[in-house]
């Protein structure tokens, strides 16, 4: 939809807040149904990488777009597909501020800032540098984000009230000669010049270890270990940033499958949420995922809704706090009792088979079905502890099985417990 | 050890506006252990009208750009007006919650106060003041956090508690900080059923030290600090009445923590809709009713905390100011320097702070806003120093202070 349909289809007083509402509902529906789940990972994993903030002004309008045409379709790609078509979204443009960069010399010849001296903005062009490609020490100056912004003058938004797409103005643009990185780009401009950039950085052998070491962050642990990143580089550069190739040189690594990395990693509360879901066995429609992006937010990260360009961290250490950790027990209570109503999760389905007469056997399959059988001895102990607990080992009134209320404490536990929220 | 507390309890002083105090009193408060300062940041987010807030009516160019946003000059006696403070400044009519406060010397405004870099971007402009790097966008951690981070280990797990859904950037980096909503909702809420929150404490009290289980076991102690101090139930003192609103809630529950001696020593707050790009009222209107629950929440939690504000400082602080003329719209856009205050702590309160740069057009920034004369690192590394203990250097990264301080405290 174009800026001027979504303002039609949305009636005012609700519009900007339903369509991010609306968005964040979906991502969480496509996390806890789809059958695509390493995509649905990725998809997340490179709008966070790429992050635009949907609170800032027009971003709103642009972000589901962007994460449909932009991430979706490269997010099992290649690494410089998704650099380009991030580089020319008007989320993009609009969030780094890119559409109002323009050669020094120029006047905006229309609409609200009629008359003034636009001016270079270089916003863009030290993210692009310092979060998309090279890293914050992969090599480049404040020189080189001067000549990046001006390769990029130009880039911006086609009337952006009714349109919203990228369009290219060769007026804004600074078309002379530039040096990127050691790299000269010879005078004579237009769009070309911000591509040439693109290939330029995104050929970086820096760029190749920074994507590296973000996608073993992801799957191993926070402290990557450097020989796994090494590989995944050398893959980058062997295939041109081909995403399944580094993907697969990561899931067949033995630090993947070692000791080391074995729940190593906390659970983002997003993944928490839909991994929670999804143990239980359970689904969800467009009001359930609405409520459990909520939880989302409460837990800690609040979708779409990172306001720094860096996204939202991926270190234990940020989501671990006193108030997360207890908005995660709560989660876990409301969602095993049912206190979410569109979300269904089948309980007792998950306990059938069982000796209902032996809270033990209760336990056993609850652990088995949830976390796999790998809850550590500790956790199976305590847990165990609980069975004596006359408030958790009733049994139903016809005596058909334990209360199903008791199910669900025994089911909260788990989910709350400290291995589920590892991976 | 006989503390300031101890002995106005037993001196049987009935003291309620600490302000009143002997000075001596004040400075034995100071001189013990930084035990017990609190310091509670409130942030106007959307960009406060400092000239509204705190109304220059002794400048000739104040009333020419504002014909439907200018303040009538104060008028003795006449209820609805600019309150005056000190022949020049006037407060906001819907501030007279603070005129008591301004009175007893203290409160005090610095105006004219700001952020020397000129982006006029919401989000990029609250960024640089909470991590207190204006222009740098890599800053990871809050200035507030490290504020926190330079003071004695403190073991208790609400040394840094924002009240609110999430962990503003101030308060980031690995500090331990705390968020939360509300203090009764602090807690595994399942109702009267014992039996799960203990299930919770034992999974997460196992013997393994990692993070998780380490935060696990703060979070128990925490939630269990609240409940036997009652501190969600500690009623406001001194007849203080909280005006209804997210900034009265917040102000309200700070204080119950303050009270509760949990070992809270710096707090964070927010409020919105500051941002009045269309129809702003003037003595009456949208803004003025975001200053009467401003104004409100901070008298409400001074008088709740009577004689302990002596070891309370609450800074209040927005990303920037607004256009000194009116828009198009009945409204002012986005400006550079506002105003700031500051409440107790010994504060010498009852003065505008701040080189005042005038308003004729040649004294304006970019020949439209207030200019910035005081930088707001300039202001918050008083604040922190001087109450806190924390050593100036670490807390603002790349700021080479060029201003003298301000003198806000004896």
């Amino acid at each position: 939809m174009t800026r001027q349909e979504m303002q039609e289809r949305y009636p005012m007083e609700k519009r900007p807040f339903r369509i991010a509402a609306e968005l964040q509902a979906a991502k969480v529906i496509r996390a806890v149904m789809s059958e695509r789940q390493l995509e649905e990972v990725m998809v997340d994993f490179w709008f966070n990488h790429f992050n635009v903030f949907a609170g800032k002004g027009d971003v709103r309008w642009y972000v589901s777009a962007y994460e449909r045409d932009a991430i979706r379709p490269h997010a099992l790609g290649t690494f410089p597909d998704l650099v380009r078509a991030t580089a020319r979204h008007p989320a993009m443009l609009f969030y780094l501020d890119n559409w109002l960069s323009a050669r020094p010399d120029f006047i905006v010849p229309a609409g609200p800032n009629r008359g003034r001296n636009a001016g270079l903005n270089e916003n863009y062009a030290r993210e692009l540098m310092e979060l998309h490609t090279l890293g914050v020490d992969g090599g480049y100056t404040q020189r080189d984000v001067t000549e990046v912004a001006r390769a990029f003058t130009g880039w911006t938004i086609d009337r952006p009230q009714i349109n919203g797409r990228f369009v290219f103005r060769p007026l804004m643009h600074d078309g002379g000669e530039k040096v990127v990185v050691g790299h000269r780009i010879p005078a004579g401009g237009g769009q070309g010049h911000g591509e040439r950039v693109i290939e330029i950085l995104t050929r970086h052998p820096s760029t190749a270890r920074f994507v590296a070491t973000k996608l073993v962050r992801r799957f191993v642990s926070d402290t990557p270990p450097p020989e796994l990143i090494a590989r995944v580089a050398a893959t980058y550069t062997g295939t041109g940033g081909n995403i399944p190739a580094m993907l697969r040189v990561i899931f067949e690594s033995r630090e993947f499958s070692g000791e080391d990395a074995y729940r190593a990693k906390i659970k983002k509360p997003f993944e928490f949420v839909a991994s929670a879901v999804r143990a239980l066995g359970g689904s969800t429609d467009a009001q359930g995922g609405s409520a459990l992006a909520r939880a989302c937010a409460e837990i800690g990260e609040p979708l779409y809704l990172a306001q720094p360009p860096t996204g939202y961290a991926d270190r234990a250490d940020v989501w671990v706090n006193a108030g997360a950790l207890l908005a995660r027990m709560n989660f876990a209570l409301a969602l095993a009792s049912g206190r979410y109503p569109h979300v269904i999760v089948e309980l007792p389905a998950q306990v059938t088979g069982t000796d209902p007469r032996s809270p033990a056997a209760v336990l056993d399959q609850l652990l088995a079905t949830i976390v796999a059988n790998q809850a550590g001895p500790a956790t199976r102990a305590v847990l165990a502890a609980q069975l004596t607990d006359p408030q958790i080992t009733r049994l139903s009134g016809d005596d058909r099985g334990p209360a199903s209320t008791d199910v669900a404490k025994l089911a909260a536990l788990v989910i709350g417990s400290p291995e589920f929220q590892r991976r | 050890m006989t503390t300031r507390r101890t002995f106005l309890k037993a001196g049987g002083c009935a003291l309620v506006a600490y302000a009143a105090a002997p000075r001596f009193l004040l400075r034995t408060a100071r001189a013990a252990q930084a035990n017990g300062h609190v310091l509670v940041a409130v942030f106007q987010r959307g960009a406060v009208d400092g000239l509204s807030m705190v109304m220059p009516h002794g400048e000739a160019g104040y009333a020419a750009g504002r014909p439907s946003i200018g303040l009538q000059p104060p008028k003795r006696d006449e209820a609805d007006r600019a309150i005056d403070l000190d022949g020049f400044f006037a407060f906001h009519p819907a501030l007279a919650p603070l005129v008591p406060l301004w009175e007893n010397r203290a409160l005090a405004v610095i105006h004219a106060c700001g952020s020397p870099d000129t982006t006029r971007s919401h989000f990029d402009a609250q960024d640089y003041m909470e991590t207190g790097t204006p222009g740098v966008k890599s800053t990871p951690d809050g200035w507030l956090a490290r504020a926190v981070k330079t003071r004695p280990p403190n073991q208790t797990p609400f040394r840094a508690v924002a009240m609110g859904p999430a962990l503003p950037r101030t308060l980031q980096g690995d500090v331990g900080a705390i968020s939360m909503q509300s203090i009764e909702r602090f807690d595994v809420r399942a109702g009267s059923d014992g039996s799960v929150r203990r299930g919770f404490e034992s999974l997460y009290e196992q013997g393994v030290r990692d993070l998780l289980h380490g935060t696990g076991r703060e979070t128990f102690e925490a939630a269990k600090m609240l409940r036997s101090a009652n501190a969600a139930h500690i009623p406001p003192a001194n007849g203080a009445d909280y005006p209804r609103g997210q900034l009265g809630e917040a102000l309200r529950q700070i204080a119950q923590l303050i009270k509760a001696s949990v070992g809270l020593e710096v707090a964070f707050a927010d409020m919105q809709g500051w941002d009045t790009h269309v129809g702003q009222g003037a003595e009456r209107g949208q803004l003025a009713l975001r200053f009467r629950e401003f104004g409100g929440a901070l008298a409400a939690f001074a008088q709740d905390l009577g004689s302990k504000m002596a070891d309370v400082v609450v800074i209040t602080m927005s990303e920037f100011g607004r256009t000194v003329a009116e828009n198009g719209n009945r409204g002012t856009d986005h400006g550079h320097a506002t105003a700031m205050l500051v409440l107790g702590g010994g504060v010498r309160g009852g003065r505008v702070y701040g080189r005042w740069p005038g308003l004729a057009r040649h004294q304006l920034f970019e020949g439209r806003d207030l200019a910035v004369t005081t930088d707001f690192r300039t202001l918050f590394s008083e604040v922190a120093t001087h109450h806190l203990g924390a050593p100036a250097a670490p807390l603002f990264p790349g700021f080479r202070a060029t201003q003298p301080s301000l003198g806000l405290f004896a």
